[in-house]
């Protein structure tokens, strides 16, 4: 926690130390004016030491399609930039280059926005440390296997049509007993744990070569999840039809348990697991 | 004149907007069938070897089609 909110406080610094700022709201921002003074004597000091790193980004501008997509390095001194990836990346955007795109959002982990793939692994940015003790160059490219919008954005288009195709909300004929909400023993609460958490990032299926040669038709290992997640809801009432949707040899059966899936899980799920159970569940 | 697949692609492209140009009212359908036109020509110097492209653009092409196709697009400049 220590580590974000300095990481915050030096973000802050970069943009009230711009003068656009400082001119458009002198008195609201007087405050962190003086922290980004701070901020830079800090910086003034730390230059002779300048812990420099150099981040190579895909780029791809859809405005040209006849241009090839590019590897285009910024060096950074860590000194002067917050502990993760996506603290780079903002800063980047920020400070040497505008046009480079990307998602993010909440930059703790919770939506799921700016996953990407760094250093050959899917994670998501906000959660990614850089090493500082490495000097060798950070790769980051767009999810694996996904048609690209722009520079670091992935079409989810298909992963969000076939999360709609599960039925991904509480299906019920029978009111409640009482009247009140639907209720469940803290037993069938217990099952949801590891499968409600997750953020539908999009690491996992992106990872999943099964799901890379199967797009199309196999469901992939974070849209399964969500499935058992439905199916191990005790208050959920179309249990056996959702099973039935699940039972030909392409939406589940294509899971060959590789467990790309449960290794790349930035929140630190397992979706192997979850498709095993199904398995598990449509055998009996 | 044998089509290659890529080429058969963009012709079908093509004949799929004309014919959603048929269910918009007839005082715009015009308009429509222009837009399709000049969205195809913008790329017309397009290099016919560039498959990654046109793969790009047939893709886009397809979503363009989706959001104009929709019944509420009364109308189009």
């Amino acid at each position: 926690m220590a580590a974000l909110r300095s990481s915050s406080a030096r973000l802050f610094g970069a943009a009230a130390s711009r003068p656009a700022l400082r001119v458009a709201a002198p008195a609201a921002v007087r405050g962190m004016a003086q922290l980004a003074d701070g901020a830079e004597a800090h910086n003034m000091a730390s230059d002779a030491k300048a812990n420099l790193k150099t981040f190579q980004l895909y780029r791809w501008n859809p405005d040209k399609p006849t241009e090839k997509p590019r590897m285009q390095s910024y060096t950074l001194d860590l000194n002067k930039t917050g502990p993760m990836v996506l603290d780079a990346l903002i800063r980047i955007k920020n400070e040497i280059d505008p046009t480079v795109t990307f998602r993010r959002s909440c930059r703790e982990g919770i939506c799921g926005s700016c996953a990407m793939n760094i250093n050959g692994t899917n994670t998501l940015a906000c959660l990614c440390r850089i090493p500082s003790e490495d000097k060798a160059e950070m790769k980051i490219y767009p999810l694996p296997h996904t048609y690209v919008v722009k520079d670091l954005v992935p079409d989810l288009t298909q992963f969000y049509k076939q999360y709609k195709s599960i039925k991904p909300y509480l299906q019920r004929d029978t009111p409640s007993p009482d009247g009140k909400e639907y209720r469940q023993s803290k037993a069938d609460r217990k099952k949801l744990d590891g499968l409600y958490e997750c953020i539908l990032c999009a690491c996992c299926s992106t990872s999943c070569p099964s799901y890379w040669w199967n797009s199309e038709e196999y469901l992939g290992p974070a849209i399964l999840l969500q499935s058992y997640r439905w199916l191990a809801d005790s208050r959920d009432e179309r249990t056996a039809e959702r099973k039935d949707a699940l039972n030909n040899s392409m939406s589940l059966y294509r899971c060959h348990t590789i467990l790309n899936c449960t290794r790349t899980c930035p929140k630190g799920l397992n979706p192997g697991l979850a498709i095993a159970s199904i398995k598990k569940e449509m055998a009996f | 004149m044998r089509l290659s697949g890529l080429q058969k692609d963009v012709i079908s492209l093509y004949r799929q907007c004309l014919r959603e140009c048929r269910k918009k009212p007839q005082a715009t359908r015009e308009h429509f069938k222009a837009f399709a036109r000049t969205e195809f020509e913008k790329n017309i110097k397009l290099d016919k070897r560039d498959f990654g492209a046109i793969e790009f653009l047939l893709r886009k092409g397809q979503r363009q089609l989706e959001v104009y196709s929709s019944p509420g697009v009364k109308d189009i400049k």
